[in-house]
């Protein structure tokens, strides 16, 4: 029992992070019908940017600094790279925010290097929490999921309760029509772009001090971002925030549980081959969840569009 | 969703009557001469091993093409197709009894085989939609099957991969695939045989409603086609190839591991592609030609490959949408017009300052790198041929100096080369 209340701290941190992320990318992809391949990288730069910051002037300043350099390079990407692209369509739009995660990723290696960075959490917050059966929950931690529940309920606000918001929310679903009415709506959508981007750079500020720093962290975190708000279904906020607890939860558990599929088998009545090593089932006798945790978003996200292509909580086909 | 490539008029294909299944028989003729004399101007084996990755990267960006320019999908794991297909080779050289009764030319039928049913399963269900969620669903199958090498080590061998010995095969006419060269005319002939069987099947009814799907889907869906078997045509097609080009890749390499199947592999073949021109058939050939020889020599010469070709990607979405082959085919009504002589003098006005600035420029990035990166105390680097002092002002001088100049005169004479290109595209005694 109190293992399972450890874990869904864990997996409610992760999920929580991931969440930050795939917000931004989702409220970006029903603005522009794009997906931004290189939100994850702009997670990384939040990352980079606030351990640069935190050398000179501490850990918070970045916390403060790093996401709005972020946001305002974000902004600087829509403006003069994906708005020139976008006549091309959506494919060579797609296309462009690919190269450009490739070329962040170059870029922080050729800044930073290759090795990861000593980026740590302020020593303000480096104590224990609270601690549930000998499982100690670092108050890091707890400050990592107030500061994104904190962010979720002031999108939420400002996206539904206020007079931006309500323009935000029309230029999404009606762009010519909330321009007829006197809105600059590129504007709007630099905007969205920027403040997208500049939520994945919260997360990584946050992030780097318990993932790491290194030039990798976008590549293990982005193809699961998107794999976040598929499942989510794209465009829905709700969607993403379930999806993204969801996945947080799944690949915690999994790798808390040492479950065995030779358990599972051998339940199912199947009797194990011997021996084992010869066997040309012997992946599936040894396999194991903590091995698969990593893989079951995928899993999971095959099965959606499979069978409910439009994801969770998306309307019908994106 | 409205896609993506708009058809370009000038393209020679347009001209041709649909399902003409006739071979433009100059280029095809010199395309397959110049690869059988290749190895006689080339003869050392590295020059052989180039060619030889040369050729299977070819196979494969066309393959990829066959989804990305005639059938308007992105696909962010295709790399999977191609590497099953190898994987199904390889085990395949590892079932000796079996293999023994084969003659090595043979095995990419079987690696185009396995390729294509993968495709087929995986089409099933990502072929419904082009576009965004296409993109997704490839990314997601990728990563499944790239993270699952490690899990299924009975078929693709985990972390230290499989590996196969060619050799064991049914001599074919004696050959026994020991040496480099022989390798090398098996996997050309290859890839003359499905260069051309792709070239078709651009041209069969299939083909030609593919590039009607990517255009316009709903269009294309009025007119009784279903859009989703068209797309599923291609991809199980794509498919083929790419399973064709990992079999290649197994006989050429002997050994297949994690690293064929994962997101920068099919990541690089995007780019190889895009870089090539992906609106027209031969640019995907030329973007292997290219992208082969330029990762061959920078990566020799410079750690910072990546950050280049990352730079030139980016770039070239945003300039040159048509990608290399869209360069080339831009000077086709030049030339139409007889004209194409008087853009000689302006290009190289212009473009000889152009080529300082970026050699200027990448000797600054490769100084500063140098400055942060290297070694405390060794402050000596070599760059095109000469060595000197990082640390000294002189080669920052000389650097920042160059870059400038160049950019400056490039900025200078730019108009002039518009104002050459727009006299050269506009007919004689025209309003213009």
């Amino acid at each position: 029992m109190d293992l399972i209340l450890v874990n869904l701290i864990d997996g409610l941190v992760t999920g929580l992070l991931l969440f930050m992320l795939s917000a931004g990318l989702t409220l970006i992809f029903s603005m522009m019908g794009v997906l931004n391949f290189a939100h994850a990288s702009f997670y990384m730069l939040g990352a980079y940017f606030a351990y640069q910051i935190s050398i000179y002037l501490g850990f918070w300043m970045g916390l403060l600094i790093a996401p709005l350099v972020v946001g305002v390079l974000g902004a600087g990407v829509e403006r003069y790279g994906l708005r020139r692209v976008h006549q091309y369509g959506h494919v060579p739009e797609l296309i462009f925010t690919f190269g450009l995660a490739l070329l962040i990723e170059e870029l922080v290696q050729f800044i930073w290097g290759k090795n990861a960075m000593p980026y740590e959490a302020p020593e303000s917050l480096q104590f224990t929490a609270f601690s549930i059966a000998g499982n100690s929950i670092p108050a890091f931690k707890v400050f990592m999921i107030f500061t994104s529940v904190l962010i979720f309920i002031g999108l939420l606000y400002v996206l539904t309760r206020t007079r931006v918001g309500m323009i935000i929310q029309a230029a999404l679903s009606y762009p010519r029509t909330v321009e007829a009415l006197g809105h600059n709506v590129p504007l709007i959508f630099m905007g969205v772009f920027g403040v997208g981007t500049a939520l994945a750079g919260v997360a990584g500020v946050i992030a780097g001090p318990v993932l790491s720093t290194f030039p990798g962290m976008a590549f293990v975190l982005g193809s699961i971002v998107f794999v976040t708000i598929v499942i989510g279904g794209l465009g829905s906020l709700w969607g993403a925030l379930v999806a993204s607890l969801l996945i947080g939860w799944i690949t915690t558990f999994a790798k808390a549980y040492n479950l065995r599929m030779e358990d599972l088998l051998t339940t199912l009545g199947f009797t194990k081959p011997e021996p084992i090593w010869d066997s040309a089932w012997r992946d599936l006798w040894t396999l194991t969840s903590p091995q698969i945790a990593d893989i079951l978003p995928y899993i999971l996200m095959v099965l959606i569009l499979i069978f409910r292509p439009y994801g969770l909580f998306g309307k019908r086909d994106a | 969703m409205t896609e993506d490539f708009a058809t370009d008029p000038t393209k020679p294909a347009q001209r041709l009557r649909a399902g003409s299944l006739t071979i433009p028989l100059i280029p095809w003729l010199i395309a397959g001469a110049l690869v059988i004399v290749m190895p006689l101007f080339f003869q050392a084996n590295s020059a052989i091993t180039i060619m030889n990755q040369m050729a299977i990267t070819i196979i494969f960006a066309l393959a990829y093409n066959m989804l990305l320019g005639q059938g308007g999908m992105l696909s962010f794991g295709h790399a999977v197709y191609m590497g099953v297909g190898g994987f199904a080779t390889v085990h395949i050289m590892n079932m000796s009894d079996f293999f023994a009764m084969l003659p090595l030319p043979v095995m990419p039928i079987f690696g185009g085989l396995v390729g294509m049913v993968l495709a087929m399963i995986v089409g099933s269900f990502s072929t419904r939609s082009a576009g965004t969620v296409f993109a997704m669903i490839s990314l997601g199958v990728g990563e499944l099957i790239a993270a699952c090498s490690v899990i299924i080590v009975v078929f693709f061998g985990g972390e230290e991969g499989i590996s196969g010995d060619r050799t064991y095969g049914l001599p074919f006419f004696g050959i026994e695939f020991l040496q480099q060269i022989e390798v090398y005319y098996l996997i050309a002939f290859w890839l003359m045989v499905s260069a051309a069987l792709m070239y078709l099947f651009s041209r069969t009814p299939v083909g030609r409603m593919a590039n009607a799907v990517r255009d316009n889907p709903e269009r294309a869906e009025f007119l009784g086609y279903s859009a989703r078997w068209v797309r599923f045509y291609s991809f199980v097609a794509s498919g083929f190839f790419a399973g064709i080009a990992g079999a290649l890749f197994a006989i050429n390499y002997e050994i297949l591991t994690e690293e064929n199947l994962n997101l920068t592999t099919s990541g690089l073949i995007l780019l190889v592609t895009f870089l090539g021109g992906a609106g027209f058939f031969f640019g995907p050939v030329l973007g292997a030609i290219v992208f082969t020889l330029v990762q061959t020599v920078l990566s020799l010469e410079t750690e910072l490959w990546g950050f280049y070709a990352g730079i030139l990607f980016v770039a070239t979405v945003m300039y040159f949408p048509g990608g290399l082959a869209g360069l080339i085919m831009m000077h086709v009504p030049a030339l139409r017009l007889g004209k194409a002589g008087r853009l000689i003098v302006p290009y190289l006005k212009t473009l000889i300052p152009g080529l300082f600035t970026v050699l200027g420029a990448s000797a600054l990035i490769e100084m500063i790198f140098h400055y942060r990166h290297a070694a405390v105390g060794d402050d000596e680097m070599t760059l095109f041929w000469t060595s000197f002092d990082s640390h000294s002002a002189l080669p920052w001088i000389v650097a920042i100096a160059v870059t400038v100049v160049g950019f400056w005169l490039t900025k200078k004479t730019a108009p002039d080369m518009a104002a050459a290109w727009h006299d050269a595209n506009s007919p004689d005694g025209g309003a213009a």
